[in-house]
């Protein structure tokens, strides 16, 4: 447990995290592997974790009847995948592939929940990291639709 | 009061296509030599060409080729246009104007020293793979060079086989992302900007080279400052309506700036002010 | 400088001694209801007893009282019309099958020009224009070719227009050098005579050429006095305190909304503006296909495709296309060439079909400046002026 404690302590998700958080997290982390082409979750299935990933790529996909999968980002190396778990009513809206074989730490929402309601200070800060995640988002998919390469 | 003779700046000399290659489906690079045989002028990396077409008109384009091989001048062309459309018809053999090279160029004296972050969307690419010539050329002049590339599909990545040569070279990183991407795409899929959080650089003792359209520029730039980069370490090149290049008739003008005399290439901090106003 | 007094009858003297140096002299002539520029044969040619009256959008001929020879303000045109064409060709090109060759169309006017009756503000308007066209990083041998040969016979202004504020821009009335002749027409006491001063050797040279008596005291002082007159009658100026930060500062002012709904972007202002400089340069082939020809003509910021790009104009308001006129001649070129780009001739108002007056537009914005603007173009750095 105490190397997952050091890797959620250097990971850049929680770089200038308080010393004593990472420790409050570790309870609810785990490791995980995930193999090319396999998904880490589907659009619809309960959000109960968020990974943090240590290696390899991680598509964020949108399914489309008529056509094929439509690959809407790519996540990498200290990224974070996944922030439904954070807000009711906790489902997924996307699906998310493994494209190149991937490792995680997979933090448990429900525990993490639970542990933010009773240390409102823990709360806070996993709100600030993941609404500048969130914003970071927002502005790049706008970036996006703007379509700025297309001939018009 | 006998004027000294000097050159007219109007005047284009003539030169012939070499060879066209096709990088993607409405993109083309062409390379030129000189007609009569004399050596072009030598040009920095980031200057521009006013290419003549005869019969259709005159068009800034962007040198795309080697700094050290001056002789010939390559120009990566995207068809958008009557004009544009007509230059990248043109055939070997064909005649073409060139007048230039005009405008300041990329710092890349400046960069000595330093790591160099070259940031290129779309047909941006083409302005900056001087600077790409020109540092692997002069590899211990500079520190890490990380290319950071940006297109709107796979299918319009130019340049691919020597993105994956550069990516080779040492102390270079080059990294691809696709605002959209098919199944088969392994790479990443978000804007350019998202690839910078994988760039492995020194940001205090870097310098970026931005080039590609201009709501891409400022995304760009706003977030190399936030990365730690001084603005007046970031340099973009402007694109503004141009018919001289030489600072006669006035259409490029963009606030106190002549994009063709004064620039295309300008530092962020003198770009800041303006970037931000509509219709300047 | 000895300065010496020509009788009227002289004039014809002095277009005959350049016509005998192979000049052709342009000078003030009557044409379609105004005073324009234009080859003259004789003094006769001059709008002799005229004078002009000018307003916001209005410019009507007058008969003087008198026999003056220069008793008007400047009219639509300026001495750009032939420093500056409105339209050159460039060169042409022949199609030699699958390329071409170019034939350089050599510009040089037939003959050197001699320009008579130009003003001080025109003058200033002329240094205006070197100093874009000539002493910057390129030079412009089109310009270059006219404006050198170019014999300058300034007057100096006794008259002044509704619409002058040559004074406030600090560009008039009095022409102080960079002419060849400037000559003072005086006529109040009733004794109707011009006072010639040379600023050049050939200046001098030609007035050796000329029977003359040595101007008095008197003489000088009544011209100096004239001209002085001239200059405060003037009813309109710009306070060019801080103007190019006032500008800046006001990018996003309510007033450039204001004169946006009156300004038809006709681009009349830029078309008489002796400073305005823009081009376009556009090809030009025949019917067979063999022959190609680049063409430089007068353009204007106030046309919508100036700024365009690909995708779109840049400036696709009337608001935006007035800003950027006036921000430039008042604002950056002090940035891009050292001076303001206005040298107070007051063509821009006289001539705009709805009036619109630069001073004023200036004045309104100097009144309620907004400079708490967030958004502000005052940390401009231009860095190469």
């Amino acid at each position: 447990m105490e190397t997952l404690e050091r890797i959620i302590a250097e990971h850049p998700f929680f770089a200038g995290f308080e010393s004593h958080f990472p420790n409050l997290l570790t309870g609810c982390a785990s490791n995980a592997r995930f193999d090319e082409d396999t998904y880490i979750f589907k659009e619809g299935e309960e959000a109960n974790d968020f990974y943090l990933i240590r290696a390899g790529r991680v598509a964020v996909e949108i399914f489309a009847p008529q056509r094929k999968p439509i690959m809407v980002a790519t996540l990498g190396e200290g990224e974070i995948l996944g922030w439904s778990w954070l807000l009711p009513p906790y489902h997924r809206k996307f699906h998310a592939r493994a494209i190149e074989p991937v490792r995680a730490i997979a933090l448990d929402g429900k525990c993490l929940r639970t542990k933010c309601e009773q240390n409102h200070d823990l709360g806070y800060e996993m709100l600030k990291r993941f609404a500048l995640i969130l914003e970071q988002r927002l502005e790049a998919t706008r970036f996006q639709l703007l379509d700025v390469y297309a001939v018009r | 009061m006998a004027a000294a003779p000097k050159i007219d700046p109007m005047l284009p000399q003539q030169y012939s296509v070499r060879e066209v290659v096709k990088e993607t489906a409405d993109t083309f690079t062409l390379t030129l030599e000189s007609s009569n045989g004399t050596a072009a002028d030598r040009f920095h990396p980031g200057q521009f060409s006013m290419l003549w077409v005869f019969g259709v008109g005159e068009l800034p384009i962007s040198i795309s080729g080697d700094p050290a091989q001056h002789h010939r001048l390559v120009y990566t062309v995207r068809s958008v246009g009557q004009a544009t459309y007509a230059l990248v018809s043109c055939e070997v053999g064909d005649g073409i104007g060139v007048r230039g090279p005009f405008g300041t160029g990329w710092p890349v004296e400046q960069a000595h020293g330093r790591d160099v972050l070259v940031v290129a969307g779309g047909i941006g690419l083409a302005p900056l793979r001087p600077v790409i010539y020109e540092v692997l050329h002069n590899r211990e002049k500079y520190g890490r060079l990380v290319i950071l590339y940006g297109a709107r599909s796979p299918r319009d990545l130019l340049y691919r086989k020597e993105l994956t040569a550069w990516a080779r070279q040492p102390d270079t990183q080059v990294l691809v992302s696709v605002d959209y991407g098919g199944l088969s795409w392994r790479g990443h899929v978000g804007v350019v900007t998202t690839l910078l959080k994988f760039a492995r650089l020194q940001p205090p003792r870097s310098v970026a080279m931005v080039c590609g359209p201009e709501i891409m520029m400022r995304f760009v730039a706003r977030d190399l400052e936030t990365h730690g980069l001084a603005r007046e370490n970031i340099y973009l090149s402007m694109e503004r309506n141009m018919k001289c290049a030489v600072g006669f008739c006035g259409h490029c003008q963009y606030g106190p700036h002549f994009i063709c005399k004064d620039g295309p290439i300008f530092s962020y901090d003198r770009l800041r002010p303006l970037l931000e106003e509509y219709e300047l | 400088m000895t300065q010496i007094v020509l009788r009227p009858s002289q004039l014809n003297t002095l277009i005959r001694l350049l016509a005998d140096k192979r000049y052709e002299v342009i000078a003030p002539t009557l044409r379609d209801g105004a005073i324009v520029y234009d080859r003259i044969e004789s003094a006769d040619d001059l709008p002799v007893g005229w004078t002009d009256e000018q307003e916001p959008g209005r410019y009507r001929l007058k008969r003087r009282e008198d026999q003056a020879r220069f008793g008007y303000a400047v009219g639509p045109q300026s001495w750009k019309k032939y420093l500056h064409p409105a339209e050159v060709r460039l060169w042409s090109a022949e199609r030699q099958n699958n390329t071409f060759r170019i034939l350089n169309n050599e510009t040089q006017p037939a003959r050197p020009l001699a320009f008579l009756g130009i003003r001080a503000c025109e003058l200033a308007a002329i240094a205006v224009q070197d100093r874009v066209l000539l002493e910057d990083k390129y030079h412009d041998p089109i310009y270059d070719r006219n404006r050198r040969g170019a014999f300058i016979i300034a007057v100096q202004c006794t008259h002044a227009a509704a619409t002058c504020f040559c004074a406030s821009m600090g560009s008039g009335p009095k022409a102080r050098g960079s002419f060849d002749l400037a000559l003072t027409e005086l006529d109040a006491d009733g004794n109707h005579r011009f006072v010639a001063e040379a600023g050049s050797d050939r200046g001098t040279e030609v007035l050796a050429g000329l029977e003359a008596t040595p101007a008095s005291v008197d003489d000088l002082q009544q011209a100096e006095a004239t001209v002085e007159a001239a200059g405060r009658r003037q009813m309109r100026s710009i306070d060019n305190t801080g103007i190019k930060e006032l500008l800046y500062e006001n990018f996003n002012h309510a007033r450039w909304d204001d004169v946006a709904k009156r300004c038809l972007t006709c681009a009349n202002c830029t078309m008489v503006c002796p400073t305005c400089f823009c081009t376009s340069v556009e090809d030009v082939s025949d019917i067979t296909g063999d022959h190609a020809e680049r063409w430089r003509r007068w353009d204007s910021c106030f046309t919508l495709n100036f700024s365009y790009i690909h995708g779109g104009n840049v400036r696709a308001s009337a608001k935006a296309r007035y800003r950027q006129w006036m921000t430039h001649k008042l604002a950056s070129w002090i940035d891009q060439f050292g001076s303001s780009g206005c040298v107070g001739c007051g063509r821009c108002i006289t001539w705009c079909p709805v009036g619109i007056d630069i001073t004023e537009e200036v004045r309104a914005i100097r009144e309620s400046p907004a400079s708490s603007l967030p958004l502000s173009l005052k940390d401009i750095n231009h860095g190469n002026a």
